[in-house]
């Protein structure tokens, strides 16, 4: 198999009239990564990823692919395959006449050409179905297909685009699992658009969190999860409370911030936030305790509005004043052993370890 | 109970009804007038063969079915042309909805005018002292009048394709407009240039669109008498022209049997093309 190569964008930017839809993204994929670009609807990371292809001209910025300034060169002559949202199989031609389609493209004699798709084709386990077309088969085999007719090409990096939106649960994470592992079989670059934090975490080595343009965080899942970096981050990846406020007073290693409502909360303190600055900060949700004994500032009382059974945890919806949307991960026995019920008042606790500082967001 | 039954019947029974009236009875009447016998007078009811034998055995009828087939053919392969040309320019190349509304607009403003008056306008343009002749003539560019322009072939193919270019552009238009965009760009991404995009892409999928024009165009070339008659000035033949004649003389047995013919022919070509062509999932 090819090896892999180096990605790297420079200052790419992205823009269609006067709209800014990819603001100066800069990121260095290293060989042989599974990467994910993770972000709502909108945030760029399609557009990131069809520049990379060569399907989207760059308004401004460089795409290196290995050594090579790929920035102005046409798909076919970057190394790289994309894999199409929709698939996009070719519904006249049969499975191996849409795998072999880029070598006969090339010239590739016929005979050599089926023999060769016949490969790619075993590879991802559909050389049985191989004389259908596009049409009679699932969404999963569809997607396979799709797969071998982009990994026939001998890329250097594979551009999935949304592969796995079009399958039902079950098959997701039973798809997801046969690309993680076909990534480090081909030990090639994954580059992976997803708007799905659970398939983000579970697949990539690196996370590319995009928001409106730009890149709020990229580092590995364990990171992006304990350590989000902004507030966009620690929302859109779930699980993080945050609350925001003003600082109002930093005594010795410890900052005292209020929110809007009038509570105060404690933090430790931080180079660079002066009293009056805004300050956001995370704390987990199964961080959070349902304790009445909180040390000053790390703790609050709200009042329950919504109670959902997740099987081995329960995740309990409070609203307390000035903070939105706060809550909280209770394991399940833990909260079977004393149920709480809509409209209950529940003192909530958390450590000095748990509080997490959030940084200002690129895109704000 | 009964009304639940009988409603499908009910629902069904008006395209019955018209389908009947203009289609079936209209067919039946003229393949029973086919076997009659007629004088220069009247027709009489008959069983008689004549009419075909007459038909198929005269060196006439030969020529002008020829006539026709070559017209048809002509015709068929310049609006396929034109046609997949303009459908491609309008799916492909105008980006914005509304200008591709727009100028599929354009397209079919020449039919606001009878089909008789766009044909009949050609004449003064084409004519031997028409506009194109006389222009011409002083830029330089001939010395004698070009007599080929007007009722000619070369008139009735020309007021054909004028006519008929917008069947083929329609239909072609719709595949096209159905294509996944997304199919190009995987060509593109497996390294085809436009030209094997075009090839092997785009032409496979408008295969539908392109069956669909060619059947519109086939029929209506084939059972055009006035064009013909208006645009070779009377020096060419058609079939349907001929069975006009047939039809001034009185002689309808005759008319009839060519008329079954016609249709047989027209039939077995329209049912070659949807062999070729799967048109189902376009309907």
């Amino acid at each position: 198999m090819s090896k892999g190569a180096d990605i790297e964008l420079v200052q790419v930017t992205k823009r269609y009239g006067a709209a800014l839809a990819v603001d100066a993204v800069t990121l260095k994929i290293p060989a042989g990564t599974y990467c994910c670009l993770l972000g709502p609807s909108g945030c760029g990371k399609t557009t990131t990823l069809r520049m990379i292809a060569g399907h989207e001209t760059i308004s401004e910025g460089d795409v290196r692919l290995g050594p090579a300034v790929v920035t102005d060169l046409p798909p076919a002559k970057r190394g790289t395959a994309m894999m199409f949202q929709s698939y996009a199989l070719f519904p006249h031609l049969d499975i191996v006449d849409n795998v072999a389609f880029s070598l006969k493209m090339k010239g590739v004699d016929k005979a050599v050409r089926r023999t060769k798709a016949m490969e790619m084709l075993k590879l991802v386990q559909m050389d049985h179905l191989a004389e259908r077309r596009p049409a009679q088969l699932s969404g999963g085999q569809q997607q396979r297909v799709a797969l071998a007719r982009a990994l026939i090409t001998d890329p250097q990096a594979l551009l999935l685009d949304e592969p796995l939106s079009a399958l039902d649960p079950f098959l997701k994470i039973k798809v997801r699992q046969e690309l993680k592992k076909l990534q480090l079989q081909l030990g090639i670059s994954f580059i992976h658009v997803t708007h799905s934090q659970e398939e983000a975490m579970a697949l990539s080595d690196l996370v590319v969190v995009m928001n409106g343009g730009r890149i709020e965080q990229a580092a590995t899942p364990r990171e992006v999860f304990n350590r989000p970096a902004t507030a966009f981050v620690a929302r859109f990846m779930g699980d993080h409370n945050v609350i925001a406020g003003r600082v109002t007073g930093i005594a010795d290693d410890t900052m005292t911030f209020e929110v809007p409502g009038g509570a105060s909360f404690r933090a430790p303190a931080e180079p660079g936030l002066e009293p009056g600055a805004p300050v956001e900060i995370a704390v987990r949700t199964d961080r959070v305790k349902l304790a009445g004994d909180a040390p000053p500032g790390f703790g609050l009382t709200g009042l329950v509005q919504n109670i959902e059974y997740h099987g081995q945890k329960v995740q309990i919806a409070l609203a307390a004043p000035g903070v939105d949307e706060f809550s909280v991960q209770v394991p399940e026995t833990a909260f079977f052993e004393a149920p709480l019920a809509v409209g209950d008042a529940v003192p909530l606790a958390w450590t000095s370890q748990d509080v997490h500082i959030l940084q200002a967001s690129p895109s704000a | 109970m009964t009304l639940s039954r009988l409603a499908p019947y009910l629902q069904a029974g008006p395209l019955t009804a018209i389908l009947f009236a203009f289609l079936v009875l209209p067919i039946a009447t003229i393949v029973m007038v086919s076997f009659w016998d007629y004088d220069s007078i009247q027709i009489f009811p008959a069983f008689v063969f004549t009419n075909y034998e007459e038909t198929i055995t005269s060196p006439v009828t030969w020529n002008t079915y020829i006539n026709t087939l070559k017209y048809t053919v002509i015709v068929w392969a310049i609006t396929l042309l034109v046609g997949f040309w303009v459908a491609y320019y309008l799916a492909f190349h105008i980006r914005s909805a509304t200008t591709q509304m727009v100028l599929f607009l354009v397209c079919t403003i020449p039919f606001l005018t009878s089909n008789i008056i766009r044909m009949i306008s050609w004449i003064p343009f084409l004519g031997r002292n028409g506009l194109l002749n006389q222009s011409m003539m002083s830029m330089g560019l001939i010395d004698t009048p070009l007599e080929f322009l007007l009722f000619s072939d070369f008139a009735v193919v020309l007021a054909m394709v004028h006519l008929y270019t917008l069947f083929m552009v329609t239909p072609i238009f719709n595949t096209l407009m159905r294509i996944d965009r997304s199919l190009i760009e995987a060509a593109r991404d497996a390294g085809a240039n436009a030209w094997q995009i075009l090839i092997n892409v785009i032409i496979p999928l408008a295969k539908p669109g392109i069956a669909i024009g060619s059947i519109f165009v086939v029929t209506l070339v084939m059972g055009d008498f006035i064009t013909v008659r208006f645009m070779s000035g009377g020096q060419s033949a058609s079939v349907g022209l001929m069975m006009a004649n047939q039809i001034a003389l009185l002689q309808y047995p005759a008319a009839a049997a060519n008329a079954v013919i016609l249709l047989i022919i027209v039939l077995l070509l329209v049912g070659g093309i949807l062999r070729i062509v799967n048109i189902r999932k376009e309907l």
